[in-house]
């Protein structure tokens, strides 16, 4: 087998392009993106988190802005997730956590609402406000009893 | 180098190829369906997980294994019916280390790689024909595709299969060329052997990796 420069620049572009092709799928379509854990954690907690799950969004406005580390029961039953989201953002103490559905029945992700204090969160504070998941089959439940249809 | 030329660059028009038209014959199929029900936005995520999770790694196995696998098998089994192979061995060289080890390799690491084009072609062709001939936009298309596709469930998944795929059809193809009967016959039954079991266990593995691992 004698050696050939040329084969072997094609066998190199081949390997680049398949390696290019693998990076655009992990990045641009699976949306693999590493800026590594910001280090910044927020904790809220909620009653009820329907199917929100780990490396589910958190956004503010609608733009993404971090996401959930983990979610866990805690002491007295609730779930308590952990956040990780962009430390430059300077959130006060009276910011708020929502549990919202992407459309009528997308995925959850957690949205941040800023209040106005002047004190701000510190990394491992607990968000006090919350809003827990809206699930749509406790509203149909609280709809059939509060029309009376279950009645006797 | 020479076995990633062979298995891999030359693999390289086929899949591309059929890449685009099977992403475009998706797009279709998908289209007359969702137009159903008002929801041809769903298209890129239809395309996207389909060629992604499954049709790209599948099908690039079998296209390589028709195009590399089976030359490989037959390229190994003239060399035991031509001797070659005990010439290497009467020189003491291990003709496994020699001749078949490097083939399994090559289709190992040329695979992933392939199947990332194929899935990419595929991807291009069905964006091409669900925006230029279909009129959806195509930002929604690109939209819902990166909104459903998620890297660690579909894409990790997709190239964990395709690296599988690689390690069976190399081992399957190099093994048939190896214990072949050195006649002519022995030659064609090794081919066709190489392709029909490294077919069959390839959608028997993507089976089983579905069912039990989730990927």
């Amino acid at each position: 087998m004698q050696r050939s420069p040329l084969r072997d620049l094609i066998v190199g572009l081949f390997v680049f392009f398949g390696l290019a092709s693998i990076g655009y799928l992990s990045i641009n379509v699976g949306g693999l993106y590493y800026s590594g854990p910001s280090g910044f954690k927020l904790v809220a907690t909620f009653d009820e988190v329907g199917d929100l799950k780990p490396r589910a969004a958190v956004v503010i406005a609608g733009v993404k802005v971090g996401q959930v580390v983990s979610i866990e029961l805690d002491d007295i039953l609730r779930a308590r997730c952990e956040l990780d989201v962009d430390p430059s953002l300077g959130l006060d103490v009276e910011t708020s956590a929502a549990i919202m559905t992407a459309g009528l029945l997308g995925e959850k992700f957690v949205a941040l609402e800023p209040g106005g204090a002047d004190e701000m969160l510190e990394s491992g504070d607990e968000i006090d406000r919350t809003v827990s998941a809206l699930s749509i089959e406790n509203l149909v439940g609280k709809f059939v009893n509060d029309s009376g249809l279950e009645e006797d | 180098m020479a076995d990633v030329f062979d298995a891999g660059v030359l693999s390289l028009p086929v899949v591309c190829l059929s890449g685009a038209v099977v992403g475009g014959t998706l797009s279709l199929l998908g289209y007359t369906t969702l137009v159903r029900f008002g929801a041809e936005e769903a298209l890129g995520a239809l395309v996207g997980l389909a060629v992604i999770r499954e049709l790209g790694p599948v099908l690039t196995a079998l296209l390589v294994t028709g195009r590399a696998g089976s030359a490989i098998a037959a390229e190994i089994a003239t060399m035991v019916t031509t001797e070659q192979l005990d010439g290497l061995r009467m020189m003491s060289v291990d003709p496994i280390d020699f001749v078949v080890s490097p083939k399994a390799l090559a289709l190992l690491l040329v695979m992933p790689l392939l199947a990332g084009l194929f899935i990419v072609f595929a991807l291009a062709g069905g964006y091409m024909i669900a925006v230029g001939l279909l009129g959806v936009d195509g930002g929604s298309f690109t939209g819902s595709m990166e909104g459903a596709v998620k890297f660690w469930n579909d894409v990790v998944g997709s190239f964990s299969k395709a690296i599988t795929f690689g390690a069976l059809t190399g081992l399957i193809a190099t093994y048939r060329g190896y214990i072949s009967e050195p006649t002519a016959a022995g030659v064609s039954a090794s081919t066709t052997g190489t392709v029909v079991i490294a077919s069959v266990s390839i959608l028997v593995f993507d089976f089983f990796l579905n069912g039990f691992w989730g990927v």
